[in-house]
């Protein structure tokens, strides 16, 4: 099998951009496998561990680009990697952009937000100098440091600005959804979230049940743990509880820090307005009666999603494949509520770590947003290949019974990962585990809510109306296939 | 901590730094957006990140220097005033040792460490000056530690290329009115097979003692007689006749020769009839380099008053001797800060390729460090071509580039082309190291080999390693400790 690399010097392009490229690439005749990447060492190291690094890679420098590509038309490839970048770059002149932070401020100097998207190293300073001009700043990038993130967090709460992330992915600022998010109307709900996918679920639940959000603030994944103290989640308790537009307040994070949850708990009691504490998987905290505790995020986000039917006996084992981490955790407490053993790459409480191979454990749910398997690649929720080879894994696996998926559309996501998912299922027709799934999603998607639900039940998938639900009914799929008396579930609602 | 984090009440304007596709979705959407095109800082950024912090404490100390370096630049008058044997107006070149003192371009280097064409310049010289017989012995006296070598740059003197300077060698005198400094430069040899490219020969030699006994002499009576030639407005016409003044001089040397005219006509009325003086005016109507020499003395001379001002970060020389780059700081003393010197990226004479080039070489940068050469490529769109970019709006770019990393813009020195913006000037090491855009320098290519002389032209550039050293060690000027 031939390897070919070619260094373009000097060249810089982002990480997205050059995945989407290698993706076409590798769909060309005669190309098993590419990828480009800038030279730097790490990067390097990752292109030599799959074997795709040839000699004139290694040679490459932190600010060059290595094309690499690997299959009987590698040099064919190269050829079409150098026009795909050359139509990526015209494109991406013609659209107007500045150099600096500076110029971009004078072009729009009522800008209020700064979205940061760099590399984790350099986010730092760039939302730092964004906070220094008085912008909120909301910070895409993960691998920030936890000491410049606690920085950060006490240098805008002196400015009275939200300092959203690291590794914040999704929010919606005065109804405008940011990033990863959602269309949804404007409203009375005002929402602090330690998870992205959990802040999209919420309010696309709320959406569909007719009412609003006010404001949907992302604190990014480590908030709430003892380091960062629940630093951005208390000061957007106290923004939103000042906020005219909001009725009422929900916070959602996985399981926090015990000294941490306590002090988020102790803030809820004291609100003026309602709250809904949603932390998934955390045990033994008592609350006041007046603030309202949910075990789900369907839960969290109240109203009645309607029911689906399904009769389904279950055989097998059920195998969740998520792109949203905080929708796995949510499916991994459904299911222990039924009194099924669960395992995870990301374990909720009570949930046993994968250890390498799915046998371990009879049900295993996969978050596959973790960072072992998007290093080097994009999110599945940008991009379903990854998603999309584990099910057709799964499909064909003896003993899985069930597969469950979540489907999160809205800005930022792939624009048809239901079309996606049933491609996958055509080509494996036969004898198929039972696909459950839900969209989370709003008919103001640019993917359309209803569109993609009708794509995954003409291909044969059930969709049920939440995420909590879809595990729900693969529990009890699983739980009537069952050969001796089935255990009653541990806890119903 | 206690926040009254604030809500925007209404649709946010966004910055949006990463990712286009962000920007494109929200814009598509209606919301006002723009988009930061970020670039990963250049490697090793760190180090020179925290330095930049740092010395941000002394902003306004630095800030003052600064102001008071840029002032010098521009208030300088350099004239032309004289030309002398290097050893009557560099006292040291006499007083040497064994009289054997060698004066090179760029920052000090011993024999052992000197590339090919400097090895072959200072046999030639050692020739020339009679304390070896013929090259072979020349070489083995230089590098047996019978020469003392040193920079030009030490002895207020500049050289292009191998820079090679010697006791009867005659120099250009510029006599900065404005602060009272001298400052000297070799004569301009002309193009092909001369010693600043290592050429040796006996052709070689018998020029530069023609250059010695009757140029010389006879250019210095002329300008005695003229009363020095004002060399700032010259440069002013130059800018706008297409001159550089670096990699073109055609502009300049013609004008300096039709300044000139009279007075050598006078000077040479007691010499051998016309023959010298013809000599002479044709010697300089044949190298449209010649003004080169007279430009760099006149850079020199710019220069040296700026340097030695504490907390002052502009750049006061830029230099390379074949081997290594250097620069020195205006707040850092006699410090040299070097790396490897760079291979220039140009064009070659037929014949000759990137195999047959010496890395960049010469004291010329200096042109560079106030503001022109490759600085003011915008009003010398001939020479892209040949620098190998191009066109001519890749011109105005280099010029714009390097706005980048100098404080002003010489109100005296114009681009037409720029609608009369003034040249770059005042190279602040901090902007170079917080922006990772090098210097940019035109310069000729010299054959690897001693003797064979010009290969080509282009466009080197200032290892960015030298003024990360420079902002560390100016950083320590000012109690920068760690």
């Amino acid at each position: 099998m031939k390897i070919a690399n070619r260094v373009r010097r000097g060249f810089y392009a982002d990480s997205v951009a050059l995945m989407r490229i290698a993706r076409e690439l590798a769909s060309a005749p005669g190309v098993m496998r590419a990828s480009l990447m800038i030279g730097t060492p790490s990067n390097k190291a990752l292109l030599k561990e799959s074997g795709l690094l040839s000699k004139e890679g290694e040679s490459a420098r932190p600010d060059d680009l290595i094309i690499a590509v690997k299959g009987k038309n590698a040099e064919e490839g190269l050829v079409l990697a150098e026009k795909l970048l050359t139509s990526g770059t015209a494109k991406s002149e013609s659209s107007e952009s500045h150099p600096t932070f500076a110029s971009a401020l004078r072009a729009l100097p009522g800008a209020n937000l700064a979205l940061i998207s760099v590399p984790g190293e350099f986010a730092a300073a760039e939302a730092r100098r964004a906070l220094e001009h008085g912008l909120h700043a909301m910070v895409f990038s993960d691998n920030v440091p936890l000491a410049e993130e606690v920085a950060l967090k006490d240098f805008a709460a002196q400015r009275g600005l939200l300092m959203m992330g690291p590794d914040c992915g999704t929010a919606l600022i005065a109804g405008v959804p940011i990033a990863f998010a959602n269309a949804v109307p404007r409203g009375g709900i005002g929402i602090v979230s330690a998870s992205g996918t959990g802040l999209q679920e919420v309010s696309c639940l709320i959406a569909r049940g007719g009412r609003g959000i006010s404001h949907g603030i992302g604190v990014g994944g480590r908030d709430l743990s003892q380091a960062v103290g629940g630093r951005m989640t208390l000061a957007a308790m106290n923004a939103l509880e000042a906020d005219a537009a909001t009725q009422r307040i929900i916070i959602i994070s996985k399981p926090p820090a015990h000294s941490v949850m306590k002090k988020v708990v102790a803030r809820a009691s004291r609100s003026r307005k309602p709250v809904t504490l949603c932390l998934l998987g955390a045990k033994n905290f008592k609350t006041p009666k007046h603030v309202r505790l949910a075990r789900t995020l369907e839960e969290a986000a109240g109203g009645k999603p309607g029911e689906t039917k399904f009769e389904f006996k279950s055989k097998g084992s059920i195998r969740g494949l998520f792109c949203g981490g905080t929708l796995c955790a949510e499916a991994q407490i459904v299911l222990m509520d039924h009194g099924l053993k669960v395992a995870s790459n990301a374990p909720v409480p009570g949930a046993r770590g994968v250890v390498k191979r799915a046998s371990a454990a009879p049900h295993q749910l996969l978050d596959l947003g973790a960072g072992e398997f998007t290093r080097g690649r994009p999110h599945p929720m940008i991009e379903p290949a990854l998603r999309n080879q584990h099910l057709e894994r799964a499909l064909r696996e003896k003993g899985v019974g069930v597969v469950l998926l979540d489907v999160v559309i809205g800005y930022g996501a792939h624009l048809d990962p239901a079309g996606l998912i049933a491609q996958v299922l055509e080509k494996a027709k036969g004898r198929n585990p039972q696909v459950i799934a839900s969209v989370t999603g709003t008919e103001a998607d640019p993917q359309v809510y209803s569109r993609q639900v009708k794509k995954l039940r003409a291909a044969g998938v059930v969709v049920a109306a939440s995420n909590a639900q879809a595990a729900k009914l693969a529990a009890l799929a699983t739980l009537r296939g069952r050969p001796s008396p089935a255990r009653r579930p541990r806890r119903s609602r | 901590m206690t926040s009254k984090s604030s809500l925007p009440g209404e649709m946010p304007g966004v910055i949006n730094i990463g990712l286009r596709g962000f920007a494109t979705e929200l814009a598509a959407r209606g919301v006002p957006v723009a988009h930061v095109d970020w670039r990963p800082p250049r490697p090793g950024h760190e180090r020179a990140a925290h330095l930049l912090a740092w010395l941000g404490r002394h902003e306004a100390r630095i800030a003052r220097a600064n102001a008071e370096g840029l002032r010098r630049m521009l208030a300088a008058n350099p004239v032309l005033v004289d030309v002398q044997p290097a050893g009557k107006v560099i006292s040291e070149l006499v007083k040497a040792v064994g009289n054997r003192m060698v004066l090179h371009a760029g920052p000090p280097i011993e024999w052992t460490r000197m590339c090919g064409p400097m090895r072959g310049a200072i046999a030639g010289a050692i020739v020339f000056e009679g304390w070896a017989a013929d090259l072979k012995a020349a070489a083995k006296l230089a590098a047996s530690g019978g020469v003392q070598f040193h920079p030009n740059h030490h002895y207020g003197a500049v050289g292009p290329m191998t820079g090679i300077t010697t006791r009867s060698m005659p120099v250009m005198v510029v006599e900065n009115r404005a602060f009272h400094n001298r400052s000297y430069c070799m004569i301009n040899e002309g193009l092909g097979k001369v010693m600043r490219f290592g050429a040796n020969d006996a052709e070689v030699l018998a020029r530069l003692a023609w250059l010695r006994d009757d140029f010389g002499p006879l250019l210095g009576n002329a300008l005695r007689a003229a009363g020095g030639l004002e060399l700032a407005p010259l440069i002013s016409r130059g800018l706008a006749m297409g001159d550089e003044m670096h990699q073109r001089n055609v502009a300049c040397s013609a004008l300096t020769l039709r300044a000139l005219a009279p007075h050598f006509a006078r000077a040479a009325r007691n010499l051998d009839g016309a023959e010298t003086l013809a000599r002479s005016l044709a010697f300089i109507a044949g190298n449209e380099q010649f003004f080169l020499n007279i430009g760099m003395a006149m850079a020199k001379s710019i220069m040296d008053p700026v340097r030695g001002i504490e907390a002052c970060s502009l750049v006061a020389a830029m230099s390379r001797n074949g081997t290594d780059f250097g620069i020195r700081l205006s707040g850092t003393g006699d410090a040299w800060f070097s790396a490897p010197v760079e291979m220039p990226q140009g064009l070659y004479f037929p014949g000759y390729s990137e195999r047959d080039a010496n890395p960049d070489m010469g004291d010329s940068a200096i042109m560079e460090t106030i503001g022109l050469g490759a600085f003011a490529m915008a009003s010398a769109p001939a020479v892209m071509g040949f620098v190998g970019a191009g066109r001519a709006s890749d011109a105005l770019a280099f010029t714009r580039a390097m706005g980048g990393i100098t404080l002003a813009k010489n109100p005296r020195w114009t681009i037409p082309a720029l609608d009369g913006e003034g040249v770059p000037a005042g190279i602040d090491v901090r902007k170079v190291a917080a922006s990772g855009v090098q210097p940019a320098i035109n310069t000729g290519i010299a054959h690897r080999k001693p003797g064979v002389g010009q290969v080509g032209a282009g466009v080197a550039r200032a290892p960015l390693a030298c003024f990360d050293q420079a902002l560390a060690g100016f950083a320590r000027c000012l109690g920068f400790s760690g």
